[in-house]
């Protein structure tokens, strides 16, 4: 026991007198969770419409300026040519064409009905629906009313109708920035974790000092537990930083029990740093740390439901992300910081992280060798 | 004299390549051993099998009295290691290399302040006790890393190639230590590419191709090969064999 106290005061001092590291510490997660959070945002803001009108009339000026006056779009260039607004489509200065046709008001008060074309910019399919559907419901909205100006009616009523009334519930603002901080924390405390633990080995071995406490009665399980102990410390502190950023900078609600987002966090870490220390046991040196550690963080990250939901991944790749470390604890950070979840809610991604842990820890120990 | 190594029949192959090929020798308790060959000889591949670093393909070795592969943690307590590539650590300082290393021994911390303050007056380091390892020249890291592998008091101390890139004065004064060591019992294996460093010892073994050609004091060695010094007898042996 004492052996270990000594091993995690050594790992200490080493970080402190590491200037880089402690600037590392203190800087990722500040900029992690003050740029990532901003930037990954699927909130629809700012589409820029190209407007060809060519009819001119009253009516589809009233249509442009209600799409104007909408807090997402804005009519950036209008002309008569449709070939034009396909170039700004191309330069991407645009996202959506709209094209009015000569005759539209005529069509809609002889005929009853009228066309209109809209081009949407479809690299980014999500966005595209998006913007698709917020121009459709505008659009919708201002045949309605025309309907009722013109036709003298209350407004459009049909006879049988569903009404659907919706409350948002566990983020009732749909504040993006509120979904995305937890899973960006879950990145955070992984990659700490995991370079942390990934180098300090290897470092090790580079400088020779691993051959001379392989020749001390040191136990390996002495060992590896000095080096967990204080990676443990640093990643839940940068985890406790990174949830006060989010309370003070987004005002993220944290509704659950902190004590359960550290406990969980300890356990995720114990997983995670076993892994780092495998990684480490294998490779020779820091680049070969740093190569294979990569490759690990971009595939449990981008599997890991934190831009994307799994639920929407195919079968294979949702059995494989049971295995995913960063999945299970991403998905405890969201539950239990936004949703208030309890222990009992959470007990498969327990049981799950426990498993996870218990192998990358026994990989760990059973490659590090004191005698080759 | 007791034995404190026992090694018979060692054998170590790396793939097809036999790096040590029957070594059979003893050391004596409280003597200077030096362990000479040329670059490539297997000197430091049979100084790691002894220090429980690397297992040995077959053969029988013993160290401190214990068996090197039933009684690897035994042996490590009995030993102390100091290997070419300098190992205390860097950025720590020189009493948080002592007072790590030695907790590690489990040395109580009384005991550790007492034999750290005689430690740092013996090698006039006292200024220099919270200084980072990495700041303090060569020959005073080679000299603390010394003092740091026999601290805890061990049997036997295996010194592999201790003075590389040092000059002649501080590698006179590294020698001092050794005998000091030596006088308080402690049995040093020493390997060493300098043939002067090779008379300090008490016995030489040369080894050549994973072989041992020679092993005596230098005295007799420099008679048997009608030598002036060590230097010449490590070119006949070497010679020899090709």
């Amino acid at each position: 026991m004492k052996t270990i106290l000594y091993v995690i005061q050594k790992e200490f001092i080493q970080v402190k007198r590491n200037k880089t590291m402690l600037r590392m510490i203190v800087m990722i997660p500040l900029l992690q969770m003050l740029v990532l959070v901003f930037a990954a945002t699927y909130d629809l803001k700012n589409v820029n419409i190209y407007l060809i009108d060519k009819d001119l009339s009253s009516t589809s000026r009233q249509l442009a300026s209600k799409l104007d006056a909408s807090p997402f779009f804005t009519i950036n260039n209008t002309s008569f040519n449709p070939e034009d607004g396909e170039k700004e489509l191309l330069k991407n200065k645009d996202h959506i064409a709209l094209v009015i046709p000569q005759g539209f008001e005529r069509d809609l008060i002889r005929e009853d009905k009228a066309s209109l074309q809209l081009l949407v910019n479809a690299i980014d399919g999500q966005a595209a629906q998006l913007a698709y559907s917020y121009a459709n419901s505008v659009i919708r909205d201002f045949n309605k009313n025309i309907i009722a100006e013109w036709k003298g009616l209350p407004e459009f009523n049909p006879p049988y109708k569903i009404e659907t009334t919706s409350r948002f519930w566990y983020n009732s603002e749909l504040e993006y920035k509120w979904y995305m901080a937890p899973g960006v924390l879950a990145i955070l405390v992984t990659l700490i974790g995991l370079f942390l633990s990934g180098m300090s080995l290897v470092k090790e071995k580079e400088l020779g000092t691993i051959e001379q406490l392989n020749v001390t009665p040191i136990k390996k399980i002495q060992f590896l537990t000095g080096k967990l102990v204080p990676f443990i410390v640093i990643a839940l502190f940068d985890l406790s930083f990174g949830l006060l950023i989010a309370r003070l900078v987004f005002n993220l609600p944290i509704v659950g029990n902190l004590g359960l987002v550290f406990g969980f966090g300890a356990l995720y870490l114990l997983g995670i740093l076993g892994l780092g220390l495998f990684i480490s046991t294998v490779a020779d040196t820091q680049q070969q740390v740093m190569f294979v550690t990569y490759f690990f963080m971009m595939i449990f990250i981008l599997m890991g439901g934190i831009f994307t939901p799994v639920d929407s991944m195919p079968h294979w790749a949702q059995l494989f992300d049971e295995c995913n470390p960063v999945y299970h604890f991403m998905k405890i950070m969201r539950m239990v910081v936004l949703k208030g979840s309890g222990f009992g809610d959470l007990i498969h991604e327990f049981v799950a992280l426990c498993i996870i842990g218990a192998t990358f820890l026994a990989l760990a120990l059973w490659r590090y060798k004191k005698t080759a | 004299m007791e034995k404190v190594i026992t090694v018979k029949n060692l054998v170590k192959k790396f793939g097809s390549f036999v790096a040590n090929d029957h070594l059979n020798f003893d050391v004596y308790q409280g003597e200077i051993f030096g362990f000479l060959g040329a670059n490539g000889a297997g000197k430091t591949t049979a100084m790691k099998i002894l220090c429980g670093l690397s297992s040995p393909t077959s053969g029988e070795v013993k160290v401190g009295g214990f068996d090197i592969y039933t009684e690897t943690e035994k042996v490590k307590r009995n030993i102390g290691y100091m290997s070419q590539k300098f190992s205390l650590y860097e950025d720590l300082t020189v009493a948080e290399n002592i007072r790590f290393f030695s907790g590690i021994y489990g040395i109580s911390p009384a005991e550790r302040r007492q034999k750290q303050d005689k430690l740092l007056k013996d090698l006039g380091l006292e200024r220099s006790k919270d200084a980072l390892i990495g700041s303090l020249p060569l020959g005073w890291k080679q000299k603390l890393a010394f003092s740091v592998a026999i601290f805890h008091d061990p049997k036997i101390v295996f010194l592999d190639e201790p003075t590389g890139g040092v000059d002649p004065i501080t590698r006179r004064k590294f020698w001092d230590l050794i005998y000091e060591a030596a006088d308080r019992g402690i049995t040093v294996f020493v390997t060493t590419h300098y043939m002067d460093e090779a008379e300090y010892c008490n016995r030489v073994s040369i080894m050549n191709t994973g072989k041992i050609e020679a092993l005596d004091t230098p005295e007799n060695l420099k008679k048997q090969y009608g030598a002036k010094n060590m230097d010449e007898v490590f070119l006949k042996i070497a010679r020899n064999v090709e």
